[in-house]
């Protein structure tokens, strides 16, 4: 009970002084039924060293990217993340501080997300960010529904091959029969294009703008891999672009927390979801910085928000935001190209595994094989021999990847376990 | 502007033949404090009495503005969202949509001038 | 195409100067620019190997200039550890948040949740290869069953709201798979956090208002008028103990109720810290509620985020949770996806859930154990009742005529004679070292003051913070107008929020 530092003495002091004869005078106002007479069926507390031995029980029996061979991304990457990210986001003021509300004693956080804002709006070509979503599948979801707001209409386009997760969860929160994969017409409020597409193959932008302006629609553009647009064009012909950006400062953690991205242009600002953080002047005239704009939010129009979210990932934000600042524009660019160039490297080894087929043409850091087996069961193969081989899709074809954390001898140790399988 | 007149939910309204001139009353623009943003709705959008059709906004609140009738929104008056200063008990600078009416006796039932302060003055 | 649009344009609003970082510098206060107001640097603050120069195969050429600042890691370190320095936090001192459960954050909680494991795991590897990610979470969902007296477990949602979604889509579930498409409406009292209306709006659901305002409380009376036959009604979604940090006596024969009517509970759970280990809600007629693992689980809550809100539910409702859920098959675990799970409300996010949010609350619940847990809800109503025994003289207290649970309120009733607000009063509480109280919420209490302790403060800083308090109120009395100032001891003073919303500057940008 090391995080509880009340005394037996001081208890005693302050039931009497709020003149109660025990405990659960305070407890008074439940029901007799809904007291729990017995005690629960859980173990008693516990030490740290015993604590962390049970965890650590648990660690132990995964498989970790970084100790085999790792081919899978899918939309979760695994990238390096300097020291220095982790050390600043562990600290107290950081870490254990609530949402800025009260901006006087938080504007270490607010200027943050100024800066995570503004990242985000010039990677991504547009002219507004807000201070993050969920992850990337809310992100986008989220997208579709300010584009029905904007537009007043219902209808969602699917332009191209989109995570199947980001799929069902725009499933979940709109209505399924109003997302079509048809060309969008009259009804449509928004056609969603995915670049690099779920099989890794970078999207160019111009003609499905040119599809939206006919109809009206907004275009939205979900990107799951952020590192691309260090090599890849902006999508400055969307008028939202959303996504994952694990990929900058976040360690793959078994599927969260990560870090959804949101940016659009200026115009819809208002309808925007989440929080939004501006700048401006205090009482003696100092620049500093606020949360603004909060009457787009639940706690303000509670019912006619623009989205039930009242978090943003502050801490991962930060964590983007620290990793941005060291890579720098340099450094952000010349991890896309390593990145770039490890998949070609894997490509080019691939290519001469016997019975493998490279089938994209074009590619960020993912691509998709066919190989000569059903790739499930390639999959599982490898995984017994400690190689995490890619994401197996339908029937022989795997979608694999490389990141700057590839190494030449992961591939060999790839393709001759493929060899082996196949 | 003895002949403008209001409503519970404190806009004002002026007839002007078939037409009703509608904005909000200085006890609202007071209640709201510095209203930071005002969103107009299209012109042309047809409104039911007691529909909101346009939002004002402060730092800390939003609020709805409720049409008072029935009709046609025939004209907004684009000059405020850059003026919120020019958003009070005004006829000619401070008014947000004109409607036309669809039945005109519905105007006949809102409060006159004396009648809206002592209501006010109840919700102090 | 609507005409929504901002009619300011952005670009008008130039960049506010930042005070020379030389001039503003005074004791332990840093001035720190943004990024994009540094010289830049030579070299990015990451070294890598040099690209080989490989011809691209991406099908376009390469990106232009970006416009992203560039710094080495001396320079950033320096920027976010002096930006760090003008926030406050729980490790500071006392945060007083109601409704937030602001406690200690373990560090251990951290150390775990980094042990490659679990940190380097990936959310779609074979589930041969996760058995140890997949068992932990299983554990969790265990404790979180036994918790709350509700068997079904699905730790998907990523925060409190999303939770709130979660719980109102298998909610809506139930209905449709039962024919009930005449159920529309939610039934929410107005003392309600802002993201229960805003849920159920999400979910197509209309929303009526239970009033309360009179007695802080649910009555019987006002939910039978509230339900009227009950035919259209879907679901109600209450907090338990209320925004008002108490606990709805009534609650059985409402639940009741609204069963009858073929409604479903959801508890919004973010007041669960009243109640752990000692209180199950499923044993007060709960049907789903979620769980902010941030508020009583002990995870940071990070500036903002990232949560976690699981939630749980009946047997009944457990078919229609979201997906994916751990379970046990034999000795194996695997995530049970939408696809396996007919009646399941669907997917909510790209993964299965805030995983390391799941490892950090596990580790608190078996640092603390079934004992400790108990206590925590016993220190942190009795730490609420406290400051509300003492404070009572001081600040007009509605409710003060039963005991609270772990929170307690206030208005500024006693000090608005004096001219002084809760406004002020918050302020004040900045400019004496303390995070001030929730303020002005629940809505239904004019100038409310929420004050959640939490079982982490020791009675002496329960005190420091009750003599700060009746300094405060003294003060309002005697010389109530120089509390409009506070704070002036921090770095920046009261910030000048119209300005802000009237014209946005949401992004740096080059003055040109």
């Amino acid at each position: 009970m090391r995080y509880l530092p009340q005394t037996a003495t001081a208890r005693a002091t302050m039931l009497k002084a709020v003149g109660a004869s025990g405990i659960d005078d305070l407890y008074s106002d439940i029901p007799a039924a809904a007291m729990r007479k017995e005690a629960f069926d859980l173990p008693d507390h516990q030490g740290e060293k015993e604590v962390e031995r049970h965890m650590k029980k648990y660690a132990n029996r995964n498989i970790a990217a970084g100790d085999v061979p790792f081919f899978l991304g899918a939309g979760a990457y695994f990238h390096h993340v300097p020291a220095t990210v982790d050390y600043i986001i562990q600290r107290s003021e950081f870490l254990t501080a609530y949402t800025p509300y009260q901006p006087e004693i938080a504007q270490g956080t607010l200027q943050v997300i100024f800066e995570y804002q503004t990242f985000i709006a010039q990677m991504t070509g547009q002219d507004v960010a807000n201070a993050s979503m969920y992850d990337g599948a809310t992100s986008m979801a989220e997208a579709a529904l300010m584009a029905m707001r904007v537009t007043r209409r219902g209808k969602v386009c699917l332009a191209n091959e989109i995570h199947p997760h980001y799929v069902s969860t725009l499933e979940s929160y709109v209505e399924k029969d109003d997302i079509s994969r048809d060309a969008p017409d009259n009804d449509t409020a928004c056609v969603i294009v995915q670049s690099p597409d779920f099989f890794g193959k970078p999207q160019a932008y111009d003609a499905l703008r040119k599809q939206c302006d006919e109809v009206g629609a907004l275009l939205v553009v979900v990107i799951t891999e952020i590192v691309s647009l260090g090599l890849l064009p902006a999508p400055e012909q969307a008028d939202i672009v959303c996504g994952e950006a694990q990929s900058i400062g976040l360690p793959l953690s078994f599927g969260g927390p990560y870090l959804g991205f949101f940016a659009c242009r200026e115009k819809y600002l208002r309808q925007m979801p989440g929080r939004l953080c501006g700048m401006t002047k205090d009482a003696d005239g100092k620049r500093g910085f606020v949360l603004t704009l909060s009457t787009r939010e639940q706690h303000i129009r509670r019912e006619k928000a623009t989205s039930n979210i009242c978090t943003n990932q502050g801490l991962c934000a930060l964590a983007f935001t620290v990793h941005m600042s060291l890579l720098g524009e340099d450094g952000f660019k010349t991890l896309a190209r390593l990145n770039h160039e490890a998949a070609c490297k894997l490509a080019d080894a691939l290519v001469k595994v016997p019975g493998v087929k490279i089938i994209s043409d074009t590619f960020f850091n993912e691509f998709v094989i066919e190989l000569p087996k059903n790739a499930r069961d390639v999959v599982d193969a490898l995984a017994a021999q400690d190689i995490i081989a890619g994401y197996p899709l339908d029937g022989n074809r795997l979608l694999v990847c490389a990141t700057e954390m590839t190494t030449d001898d992961d591939i060999a140790a790839l393709c001759a376990a493929l060899k082996e399988a196949a | 502007m003895s002949d403008m007149q209001y409503t519970n939910e404190h806009e004002w309204l002026k007839i002007d033949g078939d037409t009703a001139v509608v904005g909000i009353t200085t006890y609202a623009r007071h209640a709201l404090g510095d209203i930071v943003f005002l969103e107009l709705p299209d012109v042309g959008r047809k409104v039911a009495k007691g529909e909101d059709f346009a939002v004002v906004e402060s730092v800390k609140a939003a609020s709805e503005i409720y049409a008072p009738v029935t009709g046609e929104i025939t004209a907004i008056n684009d000059n405020l969202p850059d003026n919120l200063d020019d958003l009070k008990e005004d006829l000619d600078k401070g008014w947000i949509v004109k409607i036309k009416m669809d039945n005109p006796s519905e105007a006949s039932e809102y409060m006159d001038k004396t009648a809206y302060e002592t209501y006010t003055a109840g919700l102090e | 195409m609507s005409d929504l649009a901002m009619n300011d344009n952005l670009d008008d609003n130039t960049m506010i100067k930042a005070p020379a970082m030389e001039d503003g510098n005074r004791g332990l206060h840093y001035e720190e620019n943004l990024l994009w107001e540094k010289e830049r640097a030579d070299r990015p603050g990451v070294d890598f190997p040099q690209p080989e120069g490989m011809k691209l195969r991406t099908g376009f050429e390469a990106r232009g200039d970006i416009g992203l600042p560039q710094n080495s890691e001396p320079q950033t370190v320096r920027h976010f550890v002096r930006l760090s320095t003008w926030n406050y936090s729980i490790d500071h001192g006392f945060f007083p948040l109601g409704s937030c459960t602001m406690k200690h954050n373990p560090r251990l909680n951290e150390k775990v949740a980094r042990l490659p494991g679990f940190a380097f795991a990936h959310p779609m590897q074979p589930a041969s290869t996760v058995q140890g990610a997949l068992a932990m979470m299983y554990e969790l969902q265990n404790w979180l069953a036994t918790l709350t007296g509700l068997p079904g477990v699905c730790l998907t949602p990523a925060a409190g709201a999303h939770g709130e979604l979660a719980g109102i889509m298998t909610i809506k579930k139930a209905h449709e798979v039962k024919g009930n498409t005449h159920k529309t409406v939610i039934l929410v009292p107005d003392s309600a956090h802002g993201t229960n209306p805003a849920t159920a709006a999400m979910c197509g659901y209309t929303i009526r208002s239970i009033p309360t305002r009179e007695t802080g409380r649910l009555t019987v009376e006002a939910f039978k008028e509230a339900l009227g036959d009950g035919n259209d009604v879907a679901g109600m979604m209450v907090t338990n103990p209320n925004t008002c940090g108490l606990f709805e006596k009534d609650i059985m024969e409402i639940a009741d109720l609204l069963h009858k009517a073929d409604g479903y509970f959801y508890c919004d759970g973010a007041n669960f810290n009243a109640l752990v280990g000692k209180v199950r809600p499923g044993d007060f007629g709960v049907d789903v509620m979620h769980i902010n693992l941030h508020k009583t689980f002990s995870t940071p809550h990070g500036g903002g985020g990232p949560g976690s809100g699981p939630i749980c539910t009946t047997e009944e409702l457990a078919p229609f949770m979201p997906s994916p859920i751990v379970i046990k098959d034999g000795e194996e675990f695997h995530l049970e996806e939408d696809g396996e799970r007919e009646t399941s409300c669907g997917r909510l996010r790209s993964f299965q859930g805030q995983f390391g949010m799941h490892v950090r609350a596990l580790t608190y619940m078996l640092s603390h154990g079934g004992d400790g847990l108990k206590q925590v809800s016993e220190d942190a109503v009795l730490n609420a009742n406290y400051i509300l025994s003492q404070l009572k003289d001081d600040f007009y207290a509605p409710f003060a005529d039963s005991p609270c649970m772990h929170e307690c309120i206030f208005t500024e009733r006693l000090q608005k004679e004096n001219g002084v607000t809760t406004l002020d009063v918050a302020k004040t509480l900045i400019e004496r070292g303390f995070h001030p109280m929730t303020v002005y919420f629940p809505l239904i209490v004019n100038g409310a003051m929420l004050i959640e302790p939490t079982e982490t403060e020791s009675k002496d800083s329960l005190d420091r913070f009750i003599t700060v308090m009746k300094d405060i109120a003294n003060e309002a009395k005697t010389n109530g107008d120089i509390l409009h100032e506070n704070p002036v001891s921090t770095p920046r003073r009261r910030l000048d929020e119209v300005q802000a919303a009237k014209e946005p500057i949401l992004r740096w940008k080059d003055a040109g």
